[in-house]
This record gives structure tokens, C-alpha cells and sequence, in this order.
């Protein structure tokens, strides 16, 4: 396998792993949003799906993307593949 | 003050805004306790913040064709993700939302979750490979990438019929908001909105946008915060709302069971009296109150949307590299969330206030000759957002007989909680500022489009420089009257049309990009029918759904991209496979375009 497709099966098994955590707190969870609500956890004390919508979900993503960057960067550096003139 | 290049100095720059912003707003403070008129506070804010821009603009000209088109692809990180936060939070976001959800509670939720997962997307699926390609458009890309006229023209053509969607909303808030703080008719005060959008954009084409998009984020962050944190505070529900509403959200479920939510209903005939585009509450505050599969529609439609409308993409094409457009998409989140996270609690706020009668703000329950009586009242009755009615007689307002315009929850709410009218000439000037930065963005995305893709591509390839950015300004200005003319004539509400434009992107253009990066044998002819058919079955399916059709699997005329998409999908896929795979120049550019390290796919002047 050529140091390119090597590249590109991590980069795409990042994506899956990506994908996977953004479809539970996307979709997944709200599948359950009646017995989450009555589950009786109460972050901050809010409504357990309450939170999540307006708060959970968000806040999840907003660290995925930027651990998503983090782990893509590492990818490419380790082929060498970064790029030379950094900002 | 400043010395050397305009780009190092940016934090100075806006720091130096910011506090200049705030210091105008505690002088406009002063002026109301000295006696200025609520009126006069309100044109001064509109008047001030749009005068701002208009200098950015203005400042930010530019005669190169990469500083038009992508602002000279050097619009550092963190920046680059206010602008493009504010390029996203539209009159929808900051007018409309909390007002959604403030009458439909966990069902309109799903665009908070929507409207955020989708950048998810944004930065996994397509925006470092875009900015590797080094295209001016969306369909700059789709064109190169696929190859052909045909494919380049396809996303022309869907592009244009999602941000004109889009864009008529746009136009149509700020309308709205300058008919309001200025006193002027709505249909001129909609070209008064147009007139300050292409102000910003004309000369700068995107460089001028980007700049003036991130001093509209500051000012519209601004004055969507100060509102929540200091009623939060005036009414003793916490110093930092965001984690202290939990009382606050349990004493609304507990009034709401007290007043007979859900249990007394209006009759028709009381119903009929009620001025329209007004609502009461009929849907429980914090209760999950819909179907996950109405809830999840909704949701993936605007996550798909958000990865497809190119308004949103092309700004990641202004980044100086592949690493910033990926960092860039999470502070672009960040940017929202800041936002999306304080509509939920302004919702709240708003209603305990309106509800809660052991505070002085109250209103349920008074007589409503008192109520009539209020200031508050009559001006946002006059404004037509705002209506009481005794139905059943009793001369006490009651839950089910009061009503309000989705936009008024917003722009009235620091009124209703008492707070000085210096903030709602702020909250005025911040939706101003988050109605034409989406503006903004979209009529440059549009005309770009046209002038690069249709003009210079297809029609004239030798066309100079000058000619070039001369037949885009243009463009501009007749797309933007174009949208002024039909926001003037206000077909469909503001999140309504905007919600459909995340559908028609979605169902037109968010296959063809996502496997134009991942799938190698997608080809033009694929991406040509996925592209067509896609946009024709959506659109086919709102007309049907619209006129009285049933619809199936529970999609409505707010999901209708998920009919479109998946026709798109098929229907690439199966033409793909049964026609030519892509030549191997295509295929050696997919790879070229999957790894950061060497040179854009596209020149840097094309």
C-alpha cells in the first residue's frame, strides 16, 4: 500500500469514528428523548433531553470538531503531508 | 494608531470596535436618562452600526480578483470563524428562534441541534478538501472536479435557488427591523436594507464582507447576551443564566399545568379573531412534546442543509491554509454556540416573565383592561405582534388569551422585563447586523456564481480582470433588488423560507459535493442527475405537500429535502455506474485534493 492510500484508510477510519459520536448526540440519543427526559439524571437540573437540545449536543460537537482537527492534523504529519507555510 | 499590514493588526482593530461599540451604547444610556426619545435612540443605533459597515465596506474596496472572490485567502482562524458565524446566524437565528421556541418548545429545538450538528459535516465531509481544491465557488469546484458545462451550470442553477430563497428572508428581517426603528413604511424600508447590504459588498466584494461580517458579529453577540444576563439577573434567577434557569424552567411547567395548558382550548370561532401570524402558547415549555422521527427529520434536514449551502462553504475558501479551514469550522461553532445556547434561556426568561405572577412583569392572570392599559402593550399591539382578547368572559387574562408574533419575542422581551429602552435599540441593531451579514453573504454567493461560473467560465473565458469584476458588481446590485422586490412582497414567514432553503441545498448539492471528495467514480453524468433530479423531487414534493398532497413517511414541507436527497443519491450513484468512469487526470485530482501538503487543484488566478 502506497504512503498515500495508507494516509487516506486513517483519514477515512477518523471520519467513521467522527461520524459515529455525531450521530449518537445528533440522532441516536433523541430516539430515547421521552425515557431520557424521565430517567430523573438532571444536569444542572434541567429536563434531561431538555439539556441535551439546548445545551449537551452543542457543546459535544463544538469539542469534536476541534479533537476531530487535532487527530487529522496528527494524520498528516505523520505522512508528512502537512502543509510548509503554517499560519 | 495602527502601523503595518491590516492583517496583523486585526485583534487591535476590533478590540479597539468593541470597546468603542460599548462606550456608544453607555452614552446612548446617558441620552435616554437625559430624555432622548425611545424613537430617536432607536435611529441612532441602526443608523450608527450600518454607517459602520458601510465605512468597512467602503475601506475594504479592492480592484484584485482573489481578494474579490476569497478575500485573498488570508483571513486568519479565529476570525474567520466570526465572520463566519455571523455570515450563518441570520434574521432566523436571532429573531425567529427563540420565538420558535418559545411557542413550540422541544419541537422547534431540533434547529438548535440542527443548525450546530451540521458543521460536524461541515469540517469532516467537505471544508479542508474545498479549500485544497483552491476554488473561487461552490460550483467552481463541482465544475472542475466533475468536468463540463453541464455539471458546472446544474449547481449554478441549485445554488441559485436555495440562497435566493434564503436571501429574500434576509432582506424581508431587515425590512422589518428598519421599518421599525426608523418609522418608515415596510416596502421602502426593504430597499433602506438592501441599500445598506450591497454598501458592504459592492466595492470588496468578499474581502469587504469578511470584514464587516466579523464587526456584525460582535455587535449582534452583544445584544443578544446583554438582554439574557441582565433579566436573568433583574428577576433573581441567577448571574449566569445559562446554568442556573433550572427553577426557572420547573416553575413554567408547573404554571403552565396551573393555567390549564393543553387542557383549555380556544374555539374556532375565538381563534378566527386573532390578528394573523399571531400564536399563543399551546405547546408545553421543556416537555418532549413531538415524535423522535418529527424531531429527527427536522434536525438531519438542516444538518444536510448546513453542509450544502455554499454561502457557508466558500468562506472556508478565505482561509490562508487546509489546517485553518478545519480549525476554523470548530470556531465557527464556537461562535454560534455562544448564541444557539443563550436562545433557549431567552425563551425562558421571556415567558416567566410574561407568566409568572409573583413577578411585577406578569401579566396572566391580571384584568385585561390593565393589561390593554400597559405602554408596552400598545405599542407591539400596534405593530400588529401583539394581541389580548377576553374569550371567555371573565375580564382576567388567561393563558390561552394572549398572543404574540414569533418576532416579537425577541425585540420585545426587554421591554415586557422592564429593562431600559437602550437595550432594545440594541437588540434592534443586533439583528440588523445578523440580518445583513447573512445578506450579505448570500446576494456575494449568488452573483460570484454567476459573474465566475456562467460568465467568465462558460460565456467569456477571455474576459480581462476589470470586465470581470465589473459584471459581478452588477450582478449584485440586480439580485439584490430582485430580492427586494419579492421580500417586499412577503410570500412566506422568515424561518419558514429559511428553512426551506436548507432543504432545496440539501436536496440539489449535498450528494454531488460530499462524493465528489470521497467517492472517485462519480462521474459528471452522475453528478449532473443527482443534482437535477434532486432538486426537482424536493421541489415537486413541497408543491405536492403544499397543495393538500399527504406526503409520506411523516416528511413535511419543512423536510422535504430528505424526499430530494435521497433521490439525489440514487439517482447519482445508479447513473454514475452505468456510464464512463472518470478519466485518471479526475482520479489523480481526487487524490490531489485528499492530502493538505502541495498546490491547490485550481491556480491561484483562474
Amino acid at each position: 500500500m502506497s504512503k498515500q492510500e495508507q494516509h487516506w484508510e486513517k483519514t477515512r477510519n477518523l471520519l467513521f469514528v467522527t461520524l459515529a459520536i455525531w450521530f449518537v448526540f445528533s440522532i441516536g440519543i433523541f430516539f430515547f428523548a421521552t425515557e431520557m427526559n424521565a430517567s430523573g439524571i438532571k444536569p444542572f437540573g434541567y429536563p434531561l433531553t431538555y439539556w441535551f437540545t439546548c445545551q449537551g449536543s452543542l457543546g459535544i460537537f463544538v469539542i469534536l470538531i476541534f479533537w476531530f482537527a487535532g487527530r487529522q492534523e496528527k494524520i498528516d504529519e505523520e505522512f508528512g503531508f502537512t502543509e510548509r507555510e503554517d499560519d | 494608531m495602527i502601523k503595518g499590514k491590516f492583517i496583523d493588526n486585526l485583534p487591535k482593530v476590533y478590540g479597539i470596535y468593541t470597546g468603542g461599540f460599548l462606550v456608544f451604547i453607555i452614552l446612548m444610556a446617558i441620552a435616554e436618562q437625559a430624555g432622548m426619545s425611545a424613537k430617536m435612540i432607536g435611529i441612532f443605533f441602526v443608523a450608527f452600526t450600518v454607517f459602520i459597515y458601510a465605512l468597512i465596506g467602503y475601506l475594504s474596496r479592492t480592484l484584485q480578483v482573489d481578494a474579490y472572490y476569497v478575500a485573498g485567502r488570508q483571513v486568519p482562524t479565529v476570525f474567520n470563524g466570526m465572520a463566519t458565524a455571523a455570515d450563518w446566524m441570520s434574521g432566523a437565528s436571532f429573531v425567529a428562534m427563540a420565538g420558535g421556541i418559545y411557542f413550540k418548545g422541544y419541537g422547534y429545538m431540533a434547529l438548535l441541534v440542527g443548525w450546530t450538528g451540521g458543521y460536524v459535516l461541515v469540517a469532516s465531509l467537505l471544508a479542508p478538501y474545498l479549500r485544497k481544491f483552491g476554488c473561487y465557488t461552490v460550483p467552481d469546484f463541482i465544475g472542475t472536479r466533475y468536468g463540463g458545462n453541464l455539471a458546472r451550470l446544474s449547481a449554478v442553477i441549485v445554488l441559485t435557488v436555495a440562497s435566493f430563497t434564503y436571501v429574500t428572508a434576509q432582506i424581508n428581517a431587515t425590512g422589518t427591523i428598519a421599518s421599525v426603528a426608523l418609522d418608515i413604511p415596510f416596502n421602502i424600508a426593504v430597499y433602506v436594507g438592501l441599500a445598506s447590504i450591497l454598501m458592504c459588498s459592492m466595492l470588496g466584494g468578499m474581502r469587504a464582507v469578511t470584514w464587516t461580517q466579523v464587526a456584525q458579529y460582535i455587535v449582534l453577540i452583544i445584544a443578544y447576551l446583554i438582554p439574557v444576563f441582565w433579566i436573568s439577573n433583574k428577576i433573581g434567577a441567577g448571574f449566569f443564566p445559562h446554568f442556573m434557569l433550572a427553577d426557572e424552567v420547573a416553575r413554567i411547567a408547573e404554571l403552565e399545568n396551573q393555567f390549564g395548558l393543553g387542557t383549555i382550548k380556544n374555539s374556532a370561532a375565538d381563534l378566527a379573531t386573532v390578528p394573523k401570524g399571531l400564536a399563543g402558547i399551546t405547546k408545553a415549555h421543556s416537555d418532549v412534546n413531538t415524535t423522535p422521527w418529527k424531531f429527527i427529520s427536522l434536525a438531519v434536514c438542516m444538518m444536510a442543509g448546513t453542509a450544502s449551502l455554499p454561502h457557508v462553504m466558500m468562506r472556508y475558501f478565505t482561509t490562508p491554509s487546509v489546517k485553518a479551514a478545519r480549525r476554523s469550522v470548530g470556531w465557527s461553532l464556537f461562535f454560534i454556540f455562544l448564541l444557539y445556547s443563550s436562545a433557549p434561556m431567552l425563551a425562558t426568561l421571556s415567558k416567566l416573565s410574561l407568566m409568572d405572577p409573583n413577578l411585577p412583569t406578569g401579566i396572566i392572570g391580571k384584568s385585561i383592561s390593565d393589561v390593554q392599559a400597559i405602554d408596552w402593550y400598545q405599542n407591539w399591539n400596534q405593530a400588529n405582534l401583539m394581541f389580548v382578547s377576553d374569550f371567555n368572559g371573565n375580564g382576567t387574562l388567561e393563558l390561552n388569551e394572549f398572543f404574540m408574533g414569533g418576532k416579537a419575542v425577541v425585540l420585545a422581551t426587554p421591554e415586557v422585563a422592564g429593562l431600559p429602552y437602550v437595550i432594545s435599540g440594541l437588540v434592534a441593531a443586533g439583528g440588523m447586523a445578523a440580518a445583513m451579514s447573512t445578506a450579505d453573504g448570500l446576494v456575494l454567493a449568488i452573483s460570484n456564481a454567476l459573474s465566475h461560473d456562467i460568465y467568465y467560465k462558460i460565456i467569456n473565458p477571455k474576459a480581462e480582470t476589470a470586465k470581470r469584476l465589473i459584471v459581478a458588481r452588477v450582478l449584485l446590485v440586480i439580485i439584490g433588488f430582485a430580492g427586494a422586490t419579492i421580500a417586499a412582497l412577503e410570500i412566506q414567514g422568515i424561518l419558514g423560507s429559511v428553512i426551506w432553503a436548507f432543504d432545496f441545498a440539501m436536496s440539489g448539492l449535498f450528494f454531488p459535493l460530499v462524493l465528489g471528495v470521497w467517492w472517485k467514480r462519480a462521474n459528471a453524468q452522475g453528478a449532473v442527475a443527482g443534482m437535477l433530479l434532486g432538486l426537482i423531487s424536493g421541489t415537486a414534493y413541497l408543491v405536492w405537500v403544499r397543495n393538500g398532497g399527504a406526503g409520506f413517511w411523516g416528511v413535511t414541507q419543512l423536510t422535504f429535502g430528505i424526499v430530494g436527497s435521497l433521490v439525489s443519491l440514487v439517482s447519482m450513484i445508479v447513473v454514475s455506474l452505468i456510464t464512463k468512469a472518470p478519466d485518471s487526470a479526475t482520479q489523480k485530482m481526487v487524490d490531489e485534493v485528499r492530502i493538505p501538503s502541495g498546490k491547490t487543484v485550481l491556480g491561484k488566478q483562474h
